[in-house]
Formats: structure tokens, C-alpha cells, sequence
């Protein structure tokens, strides 16, 4: 019987962890994710986790405990954000060439300098050349089903790489919402226990993480290539069966009123809450504008796009970041690439939205989705990109509350 | 024990590609020579790991893991952590089979020391052997934390004005008491048996325990490979690398060194001090450096006597 | 078998994870050939069996048998510090 809760992101993530029946946890605190672990640490202090802490003394060695740890055969979980995410970029190479199913629990933040502690995803999207599967949450619920999800995952025997569920700073991973928590017999049934590849094992000797000499270095990464394009297939199958299990309706992309769209918004993360919204008002106003939610950004669902925007004049890609110096976010420019070689292609611009925890509101998609119906009634694109939530010239700001 | 006693079983085989006459080699396979069961093994970036693995050839036949050059005792801390789970958990059979973390003075000293830190605080149950050329001798010979003062790297040259390295190393014996370990002990492989019975008394601990081992470096000391060990004893008897353990904060001098030689019949073989004696004589550097070695000495006796 | 006389495997041929799974599989590589013209030889009158060269030789190229040793010369680099460390001079370095 799934029990009714009323729990923050943070918590509700935390609680998945618990239910997937971790060996390893590698804890190092950071806003804000912090509350993960720390979760994590009471439910052990209660004896309701069989499993071993390791109070890290830095991100960076908490991926490689997790590392060493996930070698032995162990179910291994640690969460990170932010500056934790960049100080760990090294190893998150390491682990998926390794090909170890780490699961790492992430609550997106702005990098430094300056500090920010709030809502953006220039830490995940910074590290997606990383070889880690990247799932993107909306709400409390969706981060809870995913670790349940990005454990079977990522232990497939046909995709072993490790996978990083993100959910949105303070305003996923702190919000109170109500959520069903799964009864711990049906998690059971559908993530067995690890079955390792070739743990250590003195009776089985390997050595990992050898000198990849020119001659072999691009077998071993196209092999990890493949997979990972693979992996793709596998998250689709395991999708497909949690929706079966648990009467849900997990996809790659999920639209939203795109059946006759004109120009469409594509967002990633819990934003896509304040867009549908945002949608919803433009189509009483006869816009014909849809929406198009993205789940998996690696790998990168390519054919999916290609798709859902084939018959669209102008897609506005809500960016989560800024990739300095280049065309805005690195979400748009995936999609940007990802629909290049279409016959008719749609227009496309990139809307780094939100970034530092700057509060996004309808107002901010409705002065898109202008410029998008204007780019699609031209037939031209003025700009590349244009940052949303700034003051000052070639922004779009919203002022509200005389503000 | 003799060394008749010791196992003749290779965890490090022959065909790696260390440098001939190289001084980690020799150490390591008396570190293995200890060991009564074949090891786990957590090995930072460094000489050892690019020599022994170029792909598709190991010289390990025992299960080894490189992740990256800071992390070897955070890599390890997650081994030992993942084997006691489940081992507890009976997921596989429970033994005792050494867990032993292998790193240089470069990934000790510097890069390496936060991750040391943390496994030293945690309590993890491993060993962990630092292997000190006192130099980054994998990219070439750079200065270290463990590079004595006067000896010359690529990044502490000695110049026209500079006499190489200007400060003198760190005591990695001290920052790893200080964390309250129950076992911690200097070796050298001119003395094969006292290094083979400290990493006994290392393995056998209940919890983690460091041993630092002086290794000649023949290409970056610049001396003559068949020199290694002879080098390597000069060490011990100028007291220059005393030969002690720490045992639960204990201290315990393992060779005492009554007649000392004086610290120049160590420096005079090294290409890395040649600017000690040629073109000049420079008395006043080498008495610094036997300063350093007569202070360093007394110290350890009082801490034998205070502890 | 030298390196060039191994056939090269594609992406698809190799263990996951670049993981190396042939355990010591060094030791198919001839370092002997490392020596510069001079070997250490073994006057086996001289040895006593103390078994310092066999502790100290940086390859594990001296084998120990039941009442001596041998230098097994696929692997030997050459180093000389057998024949410094012999207490009893049984070891001289020779030309090859």
C-alpha cells in the first residue's frame, strides 16, 4: 500500500536511497544537498539503512571512496552539488570508465565565483562530457522514483555507468510537497541485488585503471562510447517497466499541448512547472504554443528531438547555464545540433533562464514566447540567445512588485 | 627470520618497465615479501603505477586499482569500506586479506596528504606504504615536499644564485603521529629485515598504519644504478633516514646508529648535491645539512626516552 | 613474444573498463634486452646462498633453487646491484 508523505526533495531522495538498500555511502555536505546525507546518516544512526558511511573529508575523495567502494561489488550512493561537483570532475571520468553504477544524488547550484547557493545547473550540465547518465527531475515525486530507477539502471549489465539524478536547488530539494513513498517489497521486486561485473577479488585478479597507451586509449573510449549511446535503450526498457509497475508515466521528453504547436519552450528541471503555466495562458490568448519537458540529457536523445520538433517554427530552449563565449546554454546547443541535419529545420535560440536562483515567472516565458511567435512569423532569427532574468541591455527582465 | 624464511611468491612480477638499479622496485618487492597472503592494492599515480601497467601488460598478479594521483587512501578507504560491508552482510566469504595503499612522497606529502588525512582520521583497517625518492620523479624529477634542502630538481635547480631547493622537507612521520595511528615506522631496502618485519607489525595492526621508505632514485639522485642499496644503507648510517617505529604513539629507534658518519658520505654520491662539492666546497651548506641531521636525530632520541 | 608480434584488438575484442585481465602478463616482456653489453655471472664457488642479491635485485630476475640462486637473464636489466651488494664477490659483471 504506497504511503501518502509530506517531504522536501532532499528528503524524499534521501528516503529512495534508504529503500534501494545501499552498502556504501560516501557523505560530504554542501548547499544544498546537505540535508541528503544528512538523512542518510540519521536513518543509519536509527538503524534503519545496513549500510557503511564514509564521512569524506572532501568531494573529490568522496568519489573516490565511491570508486573503490562500488570496485568491491558494493551498491554505492553519494550526493553532491555545485563547487562539490567541480572539485570531483576528475573522478567522475574515472567511475565511468571504470564502469562502475554509482548512483549520486545532486541538488543543482550556480558555481562560484561569486558563491551562489541557489537554483542553476551550471554544475551538472558543466561536467556532461563526464560518461555519466544525467536525470533531470521536476518535483519531490519524480526525484524520489528516479533513484529507485537510476540504480536498475545504471547495474543493467548492458549499460554499467554511473548516474546522476539532479533535482533543482531549494526549490525541489527544500519545497515540502505530498508524495507517494513505493512499499519497500515492490522496490525489492524491481531492483534485485548487484550482480558486479568483476569485483576485486584475489582469486580473480584484474587491474584497473591502467596507463591507456596511444595504441589502445581510443578502443577503451569508444567502447565506453557505445555503451553509453546504448544505455539509452536501457533507460527507455526500465522506464517502460516502472510506469507498468507503479502506474506512471515516465518518458525521455514529455510534451505538452505540442500537437499543433507553432513554436515550442523545451525545459529542463522543475521550471517546467512555471512554463506549462505560461503555456496554458498563451493558449487561451490563441498562441499556439506547446512545451516539451526533457528528462534525459545524457545521453542525449537525439531521435526523440528530432521528433517532437520536427513540425515546429521555433523552439525556445530554457538554458540552465551559460557556456561563456559560445551560444548560450549547453542545452540549446545540443538541440541545436541534434536537429541540424533536419530537412526543415526550426529556428532555434537559447534563453539561459534562472541562473544564480534568479526567480523565473510567467511573465519571463510570456516575453519569450513573443519573440519566439515573432521569429516564426519571420522566418529569422535575430539572436542567438538572450539571457532571461537580467537587468540591462540585450536581456529580458520582468520588473513585478515594483521591483 | 632470515631472509631463507621469507615467501619467494612475486605479487609484482618481473617484465615491468621501472628504470635498471630502480630503488622503489627492490622496496616493494620486499614490502611484498612480507606479506603472508596476496594483497588488495591501491596504487596513486606515479613511477610504480605507469611502469608496471601500460596497457594491455600488468606486472600485478594480485587485484590492483589506479583511480588518480591525490586520492589513493580515499580509493582505499572505499575498498576497505566496501569489502567490511559485504563481508558483514555475508555477500562474500570473510577474510583478511591486506588491503595495502601504494603512493609516492609527491602523492603523500602534497597532492596526496588531505586524502591521508581523512583515511588516517576515519580509522580505515590498511596499510599504507609511501615510497619516498623525494622528488616527482614520474614527470621528470620536480621538487616535492620531500625534497631535502640543497637538492636539486628541475624546479629547485641549483643556478648562480640559487643552491637548489631552499627549504627543507616536510616530516611526514609527524603529521601521520599526529593523528593518534596505532602503527607508524620509517624503512629503507638496505635493511631488508627490519623493513619486512615493520610491514608485518603494519599489516597485522587493527586499523590503518603508515610506513615511509627511502627509495634511491638512480636517474633523478643522479647515481650510478648499482649503487642503489649502497646508497640507500649511507642513508641509515648518517642518520640521515633513521630507522624507527611509532607504536601507538611509542616511540622506538629499530637501528641504532652509535658511530654516526658524518651526512657528506651520503650527499657525495648524488648528482643532486654535486654543487656541495664542485667546483667549491661549500662547508657552510653542508654543515646546515648536518645540523638539520644532529637535530633531527636528538629529537627522536628524546622522543624515544619521553614516550 | 615481443609487443609488435601481438595482434592489436579492436573496441569490441577488449575487457570492459580498460580492465586488464590477464594477471602478471609482464612477464612476457623481455627486459633482459635492456642490458648494455654487461651481465652479472654467478661464480657459483663463491656463493653461500645468503640471498642478499636475490632481496635487492630490483626485477626479481635472481630466482632462489634449493642451494643457491640463479639469474634468470630474460629479465635482468643489468643494474649491477647483485654484484655491489654480494658480500662474498661471487657476482662479477661480465661482457655479454
Amino acid at each position: 500500500m504506497a504511503k501518502l508523505v509530506a517531504l522536501t526533495g532532499n528528503e524524499a531522495l534521501a528516503h529512495a536511497v534508504k529503500q534501494c538498500r545501499p552498502d556504501v555511502i560516501a557523505m560530504y555536505p554542501i548547499t544544498p544537498q546537505t540535508q541528503i546525507v544528512e538523512e542518510l546518516a540519521q536513518f543509519y544512526a536509527d538503524g534503519e539503512i545496513d549500510a557503511e558511511l564514509i564521512a569524506a573529508e572532501s568531494e573529490h575523495s568522496a568519489m573516490a571512496a565511491c570508486i573503490g567502494a562500488s570496485l568491491t561489488g558494493a551498491r554505492v550512493f553519494t550526493a553532491s552539488a555545485s563547487q562539490g561537483i567541480a572539485l570531483m570532475f576528475e573522478m567522475l571520468f574515472v567511475a565511468s570508465s571504470f564502469r562502475l553504477p554509482i548512483v549520486m544524488g545532486v541538488s543543482n547550484r550556480a558555481l562560484n565565483s561569486p558563491l551562489n547557493i541557489w537554483n542553476d545547473m551550471s554544475d551538472t550540465m558543466g561536467v556532461r562530457d563526464s560518461g555519466w547518465i544525467q536525470i533531470y527531475n521536476q518535483n519531490a515525486q519524480e526525484s524520489y522514483h528516479t533513484i529507485v530507477q537510476a540504480f536498475r539502471i545504471a547495474e543493467d549489465k548492458d549499460a554499467l555507468l554511473p548516474v546522476m539524478s539532479c533535482h533543482d536547488g531549494f526549490v525541489i530539494s527544500h519545497a515540502t510537497e505530498g508524495l507517494e513513498l513505493l512499499d519497500q517489497e515492490d522496490i525489492d521486486d524491481f531492483l534485485p541485488p548487484r550482480e558486479a561485473h568483476i569485483p576485486i577479488d584475489v582469486n580473480n585478479p584484474v587491474t584497473v585503471g591502467c596507463v591507456g597507451v596511444p595504441e589502445y586509449y581510443p578502443e577503451i573510449k569508444v567502447q565506453q562510447e557505445v555503451a553509453t549511446q546504448n544505455s539509452l535503450k536501457i533507460i527507455k526498457k526500465i522506464f517502460s517497466d516502472f510506469n507498468k509497475r507503479f502506474d506512471t508515466n515516465y518518458e525521455i521528453i514529455s510534451s505538452y499541448k505540442m500537437e499543433d504547436a507553432e513554436v515550442a519552450l523545451l525545459t529542463i528541471g522543475s521550471l517546467a512547472g512555471t512554463a506549462q503555466d505560461a503555456v496554458n495562458k498563451l493558449r487561451k490568448e490563441g498562441k499556439k504554443i506547446g512545451l516539451l519537458k526533457l528528462r534525459v540529457f545524457r545521453p542525449f536523445p537525439i531521435k526523440e528531438l528530432q521528433e517532437s520538433l520536427k513540425n515546429v517554427k521555433a523552439i525556445g530552449v530554457i538554458d540552465r547555464n551559460i557556456s561563456f563565449g559560445s551560444m548560450g546554454g549547453a542545452l540549446s546547443m545540443e538541440v541545436r545540433s541534434a536537429l541540424y541535419e533536419l530537412k526543415n529545420r526550426p529556428h532555434i535560440m537559447g534563453f539561459p533562464t534562472g541562473l544564480g536562483g534568479r526567480d523565473t515567472r510567467i511573465e519571463h516565458f510570456e516575453k519569450v514566447s513573443e519573440i519566439l511567435l515573432k521569429v516564426a512569423q519571420k522566418d529569422k532569427v535575430e539572436e542567438n540567445y538572450k539571457v532571461v532574468g537580467c537587468r540591462g541591455p540585450g536581456c529580458i527582465n520582468v520588473t513585478y512588485d515594483g521591483v | 627470520m632470515s631472509l631463507k624464511s621469507l615467501p619467494t611468491k612475486q605479487y609484482l612480477t618481473p617484465g615491468h618497465r621501472m628504470c635498471s638499479g630502480c630503488g622503489a622496485a627492490t622496496t616493494l618487492r620486499q614490502v611484498f615479501t612480507a606479506l603472508e597472503k596476496p594483497p588488495i592494492i591501491v596504487n596513486a599515480t606515479n613511477c610504480v603505477e605507469v611502469a608496471t601497467t601500460p596497457y594491455p601488460y600488468t606486472a600485478w598478479s594480485v587485484p590492483w586499482i589506479h583511480t588518480a594521483f591525490e586520492c589513493t587512501a580515499a580509493t582505499a578507504s572505499g575498498v576497505e569500506t566496501g569489502l567490511k560491508v559485504l563481508q558483514r552482510k555475508g555477500r562474500i566469504p570473510k577474510t583478511d586479506t591486506p588491503l595495502i595503499a601504494i603512493a609516492g612522497d609527491g602523492g603523500t606529502y602534497d597532492i596526496g596528504l588531505q586524502a591521508l588525512s581523512g583515511a588516517l582520521e576515519r580509522g580505515h583497517n590498511f596499510t599504507y606504504i609511501c615510497y619516498t625518492n623525494e622528488a616527482y620523479m614520474n614527470t621528470g624529477i620536480q621538487q616535492s615536499g620531500a625534497t631535502p634542502k640543497f637538492g636539486w630538481t628541475t624546479t629547485s635547480p641549483t643556478g648562480k644564485v640559487v643552491p637548489g631547493k631552499v627549504r627543507f622537507q616536510k616530516d611526514i612521520m609527524k603529521i601521520v603521529v599526529a593523528h593518534d595511528i596505532p602503527y607508524a615506522a620509517t624503512a629503507n631496502p638496505a635493511y631488508p629485515l627490519d623493513l619486512v618485519k615493520k610491514v608485518r607489525k603494519a599489516v597485522a595492526v587493527e586499523g590503518p598504519s603508515f610506513i615511509v621508505i627511502l627509495a634511491t632514485c638512480p636517474r633523478g639522485w643522479r647515481t650510478e644504478s648499482e649503487l642503489t642499496i649502497e646508497i640507500a644503507r649511507e642513508a641509515v648510517l648518517t642518520r640521515y633516514w633513521p630507522l624507527y617505529e611509532v607504536e601507538n604513539g611509542k616511540y622506538k629507534i629499530t637501528k641504532d646508529i652509535v658511530k654516526k658518519r658524518p651526512v657528506e658520505e651520503y650527499l657525495k654520491y648524488q648528482g643532486k648535491f654535486r654543487h656541495l662539492f664542485k667546483p667549491k666546497r661549500q662547508d657552510a651548506l653542508i654543515q646546515e645539512l648536518q645540523d638539520y641531521v644532529d637535530k633531527k636525530w636528538e629529537e627522536l632520541v628524546k622522543l624515544e626516552n619521553l614516550t | 613474444m615481443s609487443e609488435s608480434k601481438k595482434k592489436l584488438k579492436a573496441w569490441n575484442e577488449i575487457p570492459i573498463g580498460g580492465y586488464i585481465t590477464e594477471p602478471g602478463n609482464a612477464r612476457e616482456y623481455k627486459t633482459g634486452d635492456w642490458r648494455e653489453g654487461k651481465k652479472p655471472v654467478l661464480k657459483e664457488n663463491k656463493c653461500n646462498n645468503c640471498l642478499l642479491c636475490w632481496i635487492y635485485c630490483p626485477e626479481g630476475a635472481i630466482e632462489r633453487e634449493e642451494n643457491g640462486i640463479k639469474i634468470n637473464y630474460f629479465y635482468c636489466k643489468g643494474c649491477g646491484i647483485c654484484c655491489v651488494e654480494c658480500p662474498l664477490k661471487a657476482i662479477e659483471m661480465e661482457e655479454e
